[in-house]
């Protein structure tokens, strides 16, 4: 009768995602056992790799820092009752705005006019190609998933074409544009570091990883502060109540898409305007997917995601380190165990959370409120 | 001689029966005996225990001690296959049909006797027929659920469980979704049942019927058995008290002779058709006053909710106008919900779920919807969190919202207290005109006499109070003046002078005044 127990709030938010976090590695473990590899081993390489050194470390941020904007992007989405697919094609949009603008003014912008205006294109373009999707389901009632999808494919192509036809230089065989000027090069976390007087060793990790922290701290105020947010977290949780209160649905539904893109949108800035300096094909290489992922373990709080992302930045970073390191162990393993871990924390969690709720029940006797109405409840007259 | 005589006699005998949910005792040594071939009353508040007593006779919950016979022999019910094998049957409050199937076909569903379906059509009409004739419970049995009036599918679930071949029969609140007239057949079938040798379990909260029907009743309260007598020892004023555990005014109090006001809200041949043309609403001309209550009456689905829904901003109708004071709206341009909510215009929707709060919010969230653009909530587009939630714990307190904490998820409030916190903030607002839907559904009755009060002081405070309730009691208790709805006409209008369960019964089923 009743669906699934509730948990208290702090098992909900930490224990849960804890015991699907160690029943995903158990899973991959007895895989790397089967394979013949020694798990321990294989785990103490990985989590060596990912924090173990200075630039390991900074490795796993600078991965982490795509993936807080892909999976703000989906949680503030998903607050809104929207199911957004389509971080994958926003990024590339948002990474094809932020390399305009950079490849057209960076030649005479100061840096402190560029490096903006280049968050702020891309996260126009970003939001852009979100709310056509959005407008199609409010209005028309396509729905988002479908269209998001299909919109992940048309951003992907169209970034080819602008690259092949238009931004490449001529005579160029690889499918990049010329590199941008220095005042459109957002600086490593190594040179930020440097400034204040800290040694820190070269990585990918750039200061985006602050504007990332910036986004968290933004959509906790956004959603959890804001009237807007208020709406959109009625429309997403009970669109009967919000039309009750007064409430468009088809508003908040572009409000929700459109920043949802803006969101993923930003990408841009880690991959384009941290790291490579130019605009080229597959700077999101599925970091918008990774961004569902994400958002489902981390609850589609800002603090979950910080924490998912580094999870999945340290598997991106230690995985690579025990492919290295580990003979006969390929990068597919890690692919596998992100898997589990995909399957555990989002679809298996509704066959874990009873199970967790009973054994807590059992060590405190605090019981299920959920089972409780549904048993106590009576007959409702 | 006592041994098998009497044992036979007994068709369920419950003794011992509790029932944890972690710290709550659901049922907590809970005993009852029904002697075969009588109606046997369970009353009780929502949470009192008697659905989770009948969960455990019908194999939804295990009890955590105790046992059961049934017809004298000790009984082990771990689903609803051991309860049906056992002759015992269930018809839920919402019935469990499937509407794009005919009555025929949602008998044979899961008990088909063959495997050629044109077979196991044949024996089943077969059976079914004799059963209807014996028992008088008529249903077509070609007519797809969806097209059986109300009255009809409740037939249809007892002959279910009937051809089943249940001697037991669980019926959970079978009235609530009855007019009078189908009830008083309903009854009729019942009392055959009886004559026939069936046993009924009825669970109600509806004492009147239980005084009617019933040879014996049990008032549970707290998952405690606090009272079981004979029928012949019990009074409706007795059993609401043992039910409550204190005494209770639920009647109409004294009507003094009051001026009821203005007019504060005209609707004109209001027409509404749903996207499938169909018409919900047909041509309803209605002015509420101030001071007054109008009840609006009628089996449910004749227009109530669309009647709601218009009036408050929810559902533009396809024809007609409004006239609230100076402003008007047309057809072509209603007010929505917002600009109804400035005018005046509060509204306790009948959806306490899917309405009129957002269940995974906090109390305070739900408390300020519709409202979180007030001045005293809100600056520049942020959400001042102190203010709302100080005015919850103020809600809170003046309607004694159990427990008072506006941290809590609205969803793990009883509905008694969703629906006190929904009104005080519907009435916090100082409305000009207050829509309630289904005002004490799912409510306790305690809550039930709080909730009274506080539409009469609304009503004496000036406000145009429209009430819709699928309970005629409920009219009867608060209307000055009671619309009739049938088929989304207004079916007739009678001063609550002259109003009876025969004469509103009548126009709720179409008949003339």
């Amino acid at each position: 009768m009743s669906a699934v127990k509730a948990l208290p709030r702090w098992a909900d938010l930490f224990l849960l995602p804890v015991v699907c976090l160690g029943v995903a590695l158990l899973a991959a473990g007895a895989v790397v056992a089967l394979v013949g590899q020694h798990p321990v081993e294989v785990i103490s390489v990985l989590v060596h790799g990912a924090f173990g050194t200075a630039r390991g470390l900074s490795y796993t941020l600078y991965y982490a820092t795509t993936f807080v904007f892909t999976g703000l992007a989906v949680a503030v989405a998903f607050h809104g009752g929207l199911f957004n697919i389509g971080g994958e094609g926003q990024a590339v949009l948002g990474g094809l705005g932020s390399g305009l603008a950079a490849l057209w003014f960076s030649a005479f912008l100061p840096a402190w006019v560029m490096l903006p205006l280049m968050a702020i294109a891309g996260a126009l373009f970003g939001m852009a190609w979100a709310v056509v999707p959005g407008f199609l389901q409010a209005y028309r009632g396509s729905h988002v998933v479908i269209t998001t999808i299909m919109f992940n494919f048309i951003a992907s192509t169209l970034l080819v074409y602008v690259l092949v036809n238009h931004l490449r230089p001529s005579g160029a065989m690889s499918v990049e544009s010329l590199p941008f000027a220095e005042s459109a090069k957002l600086p490593g976390m190594h040179e930020a570091f440097a400034w204040l007087g800290i040694e820190w060793p070269s990585s990918p990790l750039n200061v985006s990883v602050l504007i990332a922290a910036l986004a968290c701290v933004g959509v906790y105020l956004f959603l959890w502060r804001s009237r807007a947010g208020y709406r959109l977290r009625a429309v997403g949780s009970s669109p009967g109540a919000a039309h009750y209160a007064g409430i468009r649905p088809q508003r908040q539904i572009l409000v929700a898409m459109g920043v949802s893109g803006a969101l993923a949108g930003l990408v841009g800035m880690n991959e384009i305007a941290g790291v490579h300096g130019k605009l080229l094909l597959e700077f999101v290489s599925g970091a918008g997917f990774t961004g569902i992922a994400v958002a489902l373990m981390g609850r589609n709080h800002p603090v979950g995601i910080v924490l998912s992302s580094i999870l999945f930045g340290a598997l991106f970073q230690g995985g690579a380190e025990v492919a290295f390191e580990v003979k006969g162990f390929s990068r597919d393993m890690v692919v596998m165990l992100q898997g589990f871990i995909v399957l555990f924390s989002g679809a298996m969690v509704y066959a874990i959370a009873p199970l967790v709720a009973r054994a807590l029940s059992g060590v405190t006797g605090w019981m299920p409120r959920g089972n409780v109405q549904a048993g106590a409840g009576g007959s409702h007259g | 001689m006592m041994g098998t005589a009497a044992s036979a006699a007994i068709a369920v005998r419950m003794t011992g029966i509790s029932k944890r949910f972690g710290a709550v005792a659901a049922n907590a040594d809970v005993s009852l005996t029904v002697p075969a071939g009588t109606v046997h009353g369970l009353v009780g508040e929502n949470g009192a225990g008697k659905s989770t007593l009948m969960s455990v006779l019908y194999g939804f919950y295990q009890a955590d001690s105790g046992a059961i016979e049934v017809f004298g022999v000790p009984a082990t019910i771990r689903n609803a296959d051991d309860a049906i094998a056992l002759g015992i049957g269930m018809v839920h409050q919402h019935f469990m049909l499937v509407d794009t199937l005919t009555a025929l076909e949602n008998v044979m569903l899961g008990a088909e006797p063959h495997w050629l379906l044109s077979q196991s059509d044949a024996q089943v009409r077969a059976k079914l027929e004799t059963l209807m004739a014996s028992t008088g419970l008529h249903v077509e049995l070609d007519t797809l659920v969806c097209d059986l009036p109300v009255g009809d599918r409740q037939r249809l679930e007892i002959l279910k469980t009937l051809y089943r071949g249940a001697r037991i029969l669980i019926l959970d609140e079978p009235t609530a979704v009855l007019t009078p007239q189908e009830t008083e057949q309903l009854f009729g079938v019942l009392r055959l049942l009886r004559e026939q040798g069936t046993t009924i379990l009825l669970i109600t909260h509806k004492l009147k019927e239980v005084m009617r029907l019933c040879d014996q009743v049990t008032v549970m309260r707290g998952g405690r058995v606090v009272e079981e007598l004979p029928i012949a020892n019990a009074s409706i004023e007795g059993l609401a008290e043992a039910m409550v555990g204190r005494k209770v005014q639920m009647g109409r109090l004294e009507e003094a002779c009051r001026s009821v006001g203005d007019y504060l809200l005209q609707a004109k041949h209001v027409t509404v058709r749903d996207a499938m043309n169909v018409l919900r609403l047909d041509d309803v001309n209605l002015s509420l006053r101030g001071g007054e209550i109008v009840g609006v009456a009628g089996v449910s689905g004749n227009g109530q909710s669309e009647l709601l829904d218009v009036l408050s901003g929810m559902l533009a109708p396809t024809e007609g106008s409004l006239t609230m004071g100076d402003t008007s709206f047309g057809a072509g341009a209603w007010m929505d919900p917002h600009a109804a909510r400035t005018l005046g215009v509060a509204h306790v929707p009948e959806d306490r779920h899917a309405r009129a709060m957002v269940m995974d919010f906090e109390a305070w969230e739900s408390a300020v919807l519709g409202y979180d653009g007030l001045p005293q909530y809100a600056s520049g587009g942020w959400m001042n969190h102190t203010a709302m939630k100080q005015a919850t714990a103020t809600m809170m307190e003046r309607f004694d919202v159990r427990p008072q904490n506006p941290a809590l998820r609205s969803r793990s409030f009883s509905g008694g207290n969703q629906q006190k916190l929904v009104l005080a903030r519907e009435l916090g607002q100082a409305p000009k005109v207050l829509l309630v839907g289904q005002p004490t559904r799912g409510v306790d009755i305690g809550a039930i006499e709080f909730i009274y009060s506080q539409l009469r002081a609304m009503r004496d405070a000036g406000c145009a109070v429209l009430v819709v309730s699928s309970e005629l009691d409920e009219i009867l208790a608060l209307s000055n003046r009671v619309v009739v709805m049938n088929q989304g006409r207004i079916a007739g209008e009678l001063p609550i002078e002259e109003c009876t369960e025969a004469s509103l019964g009548l126009l709720m089923v179409g008949g003339g005044a």
